[in-house]
């Protein structure tokens, strides 16, 4: 018997590995069961054709569900796709979907939207099962309770003609975050001060599960956006145990189980968590309220600080390599050793993205813009995350705050985060964005990421610069 | 797949920690519907100027390294975005090997599913291999993933590790779903059982 297969405590990871372990052969390489598969329009067009070439067909077509959304314009999508080889790409999507008989959500349905965004918000996530798209932040469903995580084009092919990968077992990691976070401080700066203090390579190899009382405290969509970063700490999977708050959440969604299956899948989800004594290979323990808003400096989201500090002296770090990276990165962002976060000026902001694009993201930057401006010299967008969450922001009246703000209202999709779209910055230009990624031209050629939480995001846009949200919601309380 | 033969090629040495795959190959170039053809926008945007003209001073515009085959990074090469267009991208453009001390665990899939051999080695061995690759087409380096083993210039050898199951599929040049769908029996007796234990498990229309 393997170790995992073993009586004894075990891990929620543990739990839902074992249970969709189909075949472990001698050298560790293991057959795993995948319960679903979301696919888009970026990395599934060669999967497809690799299915054709090979005449396979499609295992089980309802395990998959199909939507664009990294390559859709976020306005005037009503009159077509400018863009041919969107256009195209988009157009072959739907066209597999026919094909191979699988479910699918049209870009102009009021149900599109951001992958890691209506998975949850269907009902298609759920605790307990095995779920990946191939898309790295598909960490994203962990929150619920799923291991899920993201795949390349050759395992989307994979999965849709087998219903496994291979893989072999990560190791368990778990992170625990202790006590309260402090007024003002979210998800965000908490999944944030993580990755600055474990490293970009800190999860390596690992499944994350995220435990204690501040993971506890949190929404779903709170978990979800901790979750959602996890691949930027090296780990392809986080996991949070699902509680009372994930089932409320699900309970109704239009893919939920109903009745009947409903109350059994209940019961099973209840058993899925850590058992006491089970044991990690890496644990790391934060307090939460030690963390406060945090904003990238550079161009890896291991490069963090809180808003109130400086940006960091090359010529205090010893190591050469690490010296030598930090110096290069500053180079590429314009930024002093020194210098202080605050005085960095931006210009643009970018509200969305699988990380924070959630009703309640847009509750907290609208509460930060409302009755504020858009400071003159910033251009500001909002990208819901799917078209429900749209018209739920409509029906509260937040597109109102924000549009009299000065921020532009936009459709659903990717957007700006990676700049495939056309949403994207101009050589030299800065940006306080609310997505997962700084890296050198993620968001254009020459174009240079702050990463913040929505409310700091909104703090940057009305004051021009990056800003502590903390202050400008004094203000507010005043 | 194309079998993983012995060979000696020109190394590339890129020493920078945290190559993202946004790096190797940006976004805007994931509009294509093929798997090929994208060697010409491996690292772009560090690689061409604006007006499409090639940057002097990036290492793959020099001409020892026009026909490097080999890449000797810093560490966590790979990090970031799932998307295979970074392996298909750095294999479209003839490298066939990637040495580092770590790579990112979703680039480390997908680049074996593609004859990319990912090697893992110590820092000192990796930096010899910086040294060995400055060196350009002075200095040709063998990767003999038979018998796993990495010859430098100057005849010292360094032995790596590798997964059996990948090292079997590169040399063998073979394809992960024909394997795996040998496994079809046990794969459908796991659907019968779960369909009986968690009947809602699986799948749901929209």
């Amino acid at each position: 018997m393997k170790g995992n297969m073993m009586d004894g405590p075990k891990t929620l990871f543990d739990k839902i590995w074992d249970s969709h372990l189909v075949e472990e052969k001698d050298d560790g390489t293991c057959i795993l069961y995948i319960d679903r598969q979301i696919i888009h329009e970026i990395t599934s067009a060669q999967a497809f054709d690799g299915l054709r070439e090979n005449n396979r067909p499609v295992r089980v077509q309802d395990a998959h569900l199909l939507v664009a959304d990294h390559n859709v314009p976020t306005a005037g999508r009503a009159d077509g796709i400018e863009n041919e080889e969107s256009r195209i790409q988009i157009e072959l999507l739907e066209k597999n979907a026919k094909e191979f008989g699988l479910p699918f959500i049209d870009f102009l349905d009021v149900r599109q939207g951001i992958v890691h965004v209506i998975g949850p918000e269907q009902g298609f996530t759920q605790p307990g099962l095995t779920l990946v798209c191939g898309d790295s932040h598909t960490a994203t469903h962990g929150a619920l309770g799923s291991l899920a995580f993201g795949i390349g084009t050759s395992e989307v092919e994979h999965v849709l003609a087998t219903q496994t990968l291979l893989q072999k077992q990560p190791k368990n990691m778990r992170i625990t975050v202790n006590g309260k976070l402090p007024e003002g401080v979210t998800a965000k700066d908490m999944i944030l001060a993580i990755i600055g203090k474990i490293g970009t390579a800190g999860g390596t190899g690992c499944v994350i599960e995220y435990a204690g009382e501040a993971i506890e405290d949190l929404s779903v969509e709170g978990r979800m956006t901790v979750c959602n970063m996890t691949i930027e700490a090296g780990a392809r999977a986080g996991l949070v145990a699902p509680d009372q708050r994930v089932f409320d959440y699900l309970e109704g969604r239009p893919m939920a189980p109903k009745g009947a299956a409903w109350e059994q899948a209940i019961e099973y989800w209840k058993t899925l968590k850590s058992d006491d004594g089970a044991s990690y290979d890496i644990e790391v323990e934060l307090n939460a309220a030690e963390i406060e808003p945090q904003v990238s400096w550079g161009t890896s989201p291991e490069m963090v600080a809180p808003i109130g500090s400086v940006v960091p002296n090359p010529a205090d770090i010893e190591d050469p390599a690490k010296r030598e990276t930090v110096e290069g990165a500053l180079e590429y962002m314009d930024l002093d050793p020194g210098q202080s976060l605050t005085d960095i000026h931006v210009d643009k902001v970018f509200i969305g993205s699988c990380t924070n694009s959630r009703i309640e993201d847009l509750r907290s930057a609208a509460a930060i813009a409302k009755g504020r401006k858009v400071a003159g010299s910033v251009y500001a967008m909002v990208v819901p995350g799917s078209g429900l969450i749209k018209e739920q922001a409509e029906s509260e009246g937040l597109d109102a705050i924000f549009t009299e703000a000065g921020f532009d209202w936009r459709e659903p999709g990717c957007s700006m985060c990676l700049g495939m779209n056309g949403d994207m910055l101009e050589p030299g230009e800065r940006s306080a964005s609310t997505s997962n990624r700084n890296f050198q031209g993620r968001q254009g050629p020459g174009g240079r990421t702050h990463l913040v939480s929505p409310a700091m995001a909104a703090a940057a846009a009305v004051t021009g610069h990056l800003a502590d949200v903390r202050e400008l919601a004094a203000d507010v309380a005043e | 797949m194309r079998k993983f033969e012995t060979f000696s090629g020109v190394a590339v040495p890129m020493a920078d920690h945290n190559i993202d795959t946004d790096r190797i190959i940006p976004a805007r170039f994931l509009k294509t519907i093929k798997r090929t053809g994208l060697g010409v926008n491996l690292f772009n945007d560090v690689r061409y100027n604006d007006d499409g003209s090639e940057r002097e001073d990036f290492i793959l515009n020099q001409s020892h390294y026009r026909n490097s085959e080999i890449l000797v990074a810093g560490d966590n090469f790979g990090c970031g975005s799932s998307r295979e267009h970074a392996p298909w991208a750095i294999t479209d453009f003839g490298i066939r090997c990637v040495i580092s001390t770590s790579f990112a665990d979703i680039f480390f899939n997908n680049s074996f599913k593609n004859g990319l051999l990912l090697i893992k080695v110590t820092p000192e061995q990796r930096d010899a291999l910086l040294e060995d690759a400055a060196r350009g087409e002075n200095a040709r380096i063998e990767i003999d993933l038979e018998n796993q083993k990495i010859v430098r210039p100057d005849g010292e050898e360094i032995t790596f590790d590798v997964d059996p199951f990948r090292k079997h599929c590169l040399l063998e040049g073979l394809d992960d779903i024909g394997i795996t769908l040998q496994s079809d029996d046990r794969i459908s007796s796991f659907e019968e059982k779960q369909k009986q234990s968690m009947p809602w498990m699986q799948g749901a229309r929209v």
